[in-house]
C-alpha cells in the first residue's frame, strides 16, 4: 500500500476511534490547550505497529476500545513509600479520592486538582500543560500523549515557589477490572525552587498517564516511582521536563509486572550547566512486555546526561529500549551517557535495544552501551561452592546487576525501599508469579 | 574423612576422559598432598568433589563422613564441610566481599540448623581473621576478588576458609603467583586451621608449599590417578627428580 494510503487510513482509524473519546467541558485556557492537542493527534494519527518508533512495541491495546480487562491485583504488603512522610495524594481507578488524599497544600507549594484548573478562564497551568508535550511532538511524534493532553480528565497541578522538603506521594489504585484512566500532571518550579515527587501503584486496567515539568534556573526535581504489580496492566506514560541553566532534574522507576508498558521521558536541556538523570529497573516474569523510550536533547553547554536502564527478565518476557541523546550545534562540553542493559533468566526471554546519538557539536563527550546477558556461570558455582544456595546467589547476582539503577536514587531511605521491593519480587519468583 | 573411591570422570561435552580410577583416603584431623604434572587432573578432582558442572562421572565415589558427595548439589555439599580454596577465585563484580561472606556463613548455618550470626558478631569475627591475614577494610568492601591481585585473592580464600570453618579443606594450588612472604601469611592461616580434626587436601605442583604446611601423606597423579602414595619424602624426591622417573616407574 502507498504511504499516503496508510496515512489515509490511520487518519481514518483515529477518527472512528476518537468517537468514543469526550472532551472534558472547562474554561478558555483549557478549551484551547485540548482543542490544540487534538488537532496535533488528528493530524498524526493514533500509532501503529507500523509506525517506526512502535516498531517492538505492538500500541493497538493501548488504543483500542476493548483489551482493557485487567484482574486486580492485592499484593499483600505496604505499598511502596508508606515510611516516607509525604503529603499523599490518592486516585483511584483515575478518580480523585479527596477522603483519602491530605489536604492539597503545603509550605512552598500551590496545588490544584486539574479538574478544578481547568474550570477557570486562566489559570497558570496553562504555561505548561500541553506545552511541552507540543515541543516533544518533534522530531518524533507521540499521538499518545497529545490524546492524553486533549483528554485527560483530571491530574494534579503544583507550583513550587521554594524548597520543598517532603515528598508529594501520588498513589494510584486500581479497584475496577474495566476502569481506563487518563491523567495530567503538571509541575511548575519557579528559581532555585525543589521537589521530590513520588508515585505508586498500577492506576487502572489501562492507564494514560502524563507529567510535564518546567525546571527553571537553579531549580532541581526529583522523580521516584514504581508502577504496580499488577499482572494485566497497561500503561502508557509520558514525563516531559524542560530545564533552565543550572537545574538538575532525577527520575527514577520500578517496574514490576504488568502486560505493557510504554515509558516515554522527553527531555531538554535549553539552559547551561544542567544535569538530568533517568533510571529504571524492569523485572518481567511472563507475559510481561516493557518499553523504555527515551529522547535527551541537549540544547546547551555543559549539560550532563545520565540514562540508566536494567531489566530482568525471565519466562518469555520482553524488554524495549530506545534511547536517543541529541546534542546540538551549539550544546558544547555535552557528557552524555547511556547504558542499557537486560538480565534473561532463561532462554525464552527477550531484549530489543536501539541506543542512539546525534551530535552536532564538536566537543562534546557521549558514551552509549547496551547488553544483553545471563547469570554468571562461573559465578554462580563460586558462590554455591561456599554454601550459598542457587537461588538466593542467582538472587544476589541479579541484585547487583540493578545496582547502578538503585544507586541512581538520591535519597537513602527511598532506595532501601525500593530494594526491598526487589528482594521480595525476587524471593516470590519460583513461587508462582512475582 | 573424606573417601574417593576408583572415580572415572569424563568431560560433559566431549568424549575425554579425565580421571581414570582416582582413589584416595583422608582420616581426620590429616593432611595430604597431592602433586603431579600439569594436566593430570588434580583441579579435575576438586571441580568434581566440590560440585562443578560440565563432568560426567562414570563411575566410582566420594563420600565425606559416610556422606555421598557426587549426589549433592554444591551447596549442600559446602554446608556438610567441604571448601574448596580455587586455583582461580572467580571475580563478581556489584556484589561486596563482605555482603557475600556473611551470605555464605549464614547460609551454611541455616542449613544446619544453626542460629544465623548477627550483624555485630560476623563483623567481629571477620575483622579479626581479615586482620591476621593483611586483609584491609577497603578488601573487605569491594566485589568479591575484582581488583584484587593474585596474592589478595588466595588470601582472601582463605579468609572465606577460616570463616566457614570446614571440616575438609581442598586447597589447590593455592600457592601459585605468591612470593615467599604471601606464601607464609596464606601458610599461617592454614596452619592456624589445623586443630586435630579438621582435615586438609593439598593440591600443588611444587615442593615448596609443603615446607610450610607440613603432610602426613604425599599423593603422586599422573593421568588421572594417584600412581603413588609416600610420607613427606615423596615431596622431596619429586622436586630433586622431577615426575619422570616416578612416572616411568609405574609404567
Ligand atoms: N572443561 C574442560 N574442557 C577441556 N578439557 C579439560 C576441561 N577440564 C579439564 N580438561 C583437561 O583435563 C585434563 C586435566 O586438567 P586439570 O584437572 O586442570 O589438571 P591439573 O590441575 O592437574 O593441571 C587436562 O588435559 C585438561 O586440559
Ligand atoms: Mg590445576
Amino acid at each position: 500500500m502507498a504511504r499516503a494510503d496508510l496515512k489515509q487510513r490511520k487518519l481514518d482509524a483515529t477518527t472512528e476511534r476518537l468517537r468514543d473519546f469526550a472532551m472534558p467541558a472547562g474554561g478558555k485556557w483549557a478549551r484551547e490547550a485540548r482543542e490544540a492537542a487534538l488537532l496535533r493527534l488528528t493530524g498524526m494519527g493514533l500509532p501503529t505497529k507500523r509506525d517506526e518508533y512502535w516498531r517492538w512495541t505492538d500500541p493497538s491495546s493501548l488504543i483500542s476500545p476493548d483489551d482493557r480487562r485487567a484482574a486486580v491485583f492485592d499484593a499483600g504488603e505496604p505499598r511502596p513509600f508508606t515510611d516516607i512522610d509525604a503529603l499523599k495524594i490518592v486516585f483511584v481507578d483515575g478518580v480523585f479520592d479527596a477522603e483519602a488524599s491530605d489536604e492539597l497544600a503545603g509550605e512552598n507549594l500551590e496545588i490544584t486538582r486539574l479538574a478544578e484548573a481547568t474550570q477557570a478562564d486562566i489559570h497558570w497551568a496553562s504555561s505548561v500543560y500541553g506545552v511541552l508535550e507540543e515541543r516533544g511532538q518533534t522530531p518524533v511524534e507521540r499521538p499518545l500523549g497529545a490524546l492524553n493532553t486533549a483528554f485527560a480528565s483530571d491530574g494534579i497541578c503544583i507550583r513550587v515557589s521554594g524548597v520543598v522538603t517532603r515528598p508529594v506521594n501520588i498513589t494510584y489504585l486500581h479497584a475496577s477490572e474495566t476502569s481506563d484512566a487518563v491523567l495530567h500532571h503538571v509541575v511548575k518550579l519557579e528559581e532555585g525552587a525543589a521537589l521530590t515527587l513520588l508515585e505508586n501503584g498500577p492506576a487502572a486496567a489501562r492507564f494514560n498517564k502524563c507529567i510535564e515539568v518546567e525546571i527553571p534556573d537553579g531549580a532541581k526535581f526529583n522523580h521516584v516511582r514504581t508502577q504496580g504489580r499488577d499482572h494485566e496492566r497497561r500503561a502508557v506514560t509520558h514525563l516531559y521536563a524542560r530545564l533552565g541553566s543550572n537545574a538538575a532534574f532525577k527520575s527514577f522507576t520500578l517496574t514490576a509486572n504488568g502486560v505493557l508498558t510504554r515509558n516515554e521521558v522527553v527531555l531538554e536541556l535549553v539552559g547551561n550547566d544542567s544535569m538530568a538523570h533517568v533510571a529504571g529497573a524492569a523485572l518481567g516474569d511472563g507475559d510481561f512486555h516493557h518499553d523504555d523510550t527515551v529522547f535527551i536533547t541537549h540544547d546547551a553547554e555543559r549539560c550532563e546526561s545520565r540514562q540508566v536502564f536494567k531489566k530482568v527478565l525471565r519466562n518469555g518476557a520482553t524488554g524495549v529500549f530506545q534511547g536517543k541523546i541529541l546534542v546540538k550545534k551549539d550544546a558544547q562540553k555535552t557528557d552524555g551517557y547511556q547504558i542499557s542493559q537486560s538480565l534473561l533468566l532463561d532462554d525464552d526471554s527477550q531484549f530489543l535495544a536501539k541506543p542512539e546519538l546525534e551530535i552536532y557539536a564538536d566537543d562534546v563527550v557521549c558514551s552509549h552501551g547496551s547488553t544483553t546477558g545471563a547469570i554468571d556461570e562461573q559465578a554462580l558455582y563460586y558462590m554455591r561452592s561456599r554454601g550459598v544456595p542457587k537461588t538466593e546467589a542467582e538472587n544476589l547476582l541479579t541484585l547487583s546487576f540493578l545496582a547502578e539503577a538503585i544507586a541512581e536514587i538520591e535519597d537513602e531511605a527511598i532506595a532501601a525501599d525500593i530494594n526491598d521491593r526487589l528482594v521480595a519480587w525476587l524471593a516470590r519468583r519460583g513461587h508462582g508469579k512475582g | 574423612m573424606l573417601e574417593i573411591k576408583n572415580l572415572h570422570v569424563k568431560l560433559e561435552e566431549e568424549d575425554k576422559q579425565i580421571l581414570k580410577g582416582m582413589s584416595l583416603k583422608i582420616g581426620e584431623g590429616e593432611v595430604h598432598a597431592i602433586m603431579g604434572p600439569n594436566g593430570s587432573g588434580k583441579s579435575t578432582t576438586s571441580y568434581v568433589l566440590s560440585g562443578r558442572d560440565g563432568y560426567e562421572v562414570t563411575e566410582g565415589s566420594a563420600t565425606l563422613n559416610g556422606e555421598e558427595l557426587l549426589d549433592m548439589d554444591p551447596e549442600d555439599r559446602a554446608a556438610a564441610g567441604l571448601f574448596l580454596a580455587f586455583q582461580y577465585p572467580v571475580e563478581i563484580p556489584g556484589v561486596g566481599n563482605m555482603t557475600f561472606l556473611r551470605t555464605a556463613v549464614n547460609a551454611q548455618r541455616k542449613a544446619r540448623g544453626e542460629d544465623e550470626l548477627s550483624a555485630a558478631e560476623f563483623l567481629k569475627e571477620v575483622r579479626a581473621k581479615a586482620k591476621t591475614l593483611k586483609i584491609d577494610a577497603d578488601m573487605l568492601k569491594r566485589p568479591v576478588n575484582v581488583g584484587f591481585s593474585g596474592g589478595e585473592k588466595k588470601r582472601n580464600e582463605i579468609l572465606q576458609m577460616a570463616m566457614l570453618e570446614p571440616k575438609m579443606c581442598i586447597l589447590d594450588e593455592t600457592d601459585s603467583g605468591l612470593d615467599v612472604d604471601a606464601m607464609r601469611l596464606v601458610s599461617d592461616g592454614v596452619n592456624a586451621l589445623r586443630d586435630g580434626k579438621r582435615s586438609f587436601l593439598v593440591i600443588t605442583h611444587y615442593q615448596r608449599l609443603l615446607d610450610y604446611i607440613k603432610p602426613d601423606v604425599v599423593h603422586i597423579m599422573s593421568d588421572g590417578k594417584i600412581i603413588k602414595s609416600g610420607g613427606p619424602e615423596l615431596a622431596l624426591e619429586v622436586e630433586h627428580n622431577g615426575y619422570a622417573d616416578l612416572l616411568a616407574e609405574a609404567e
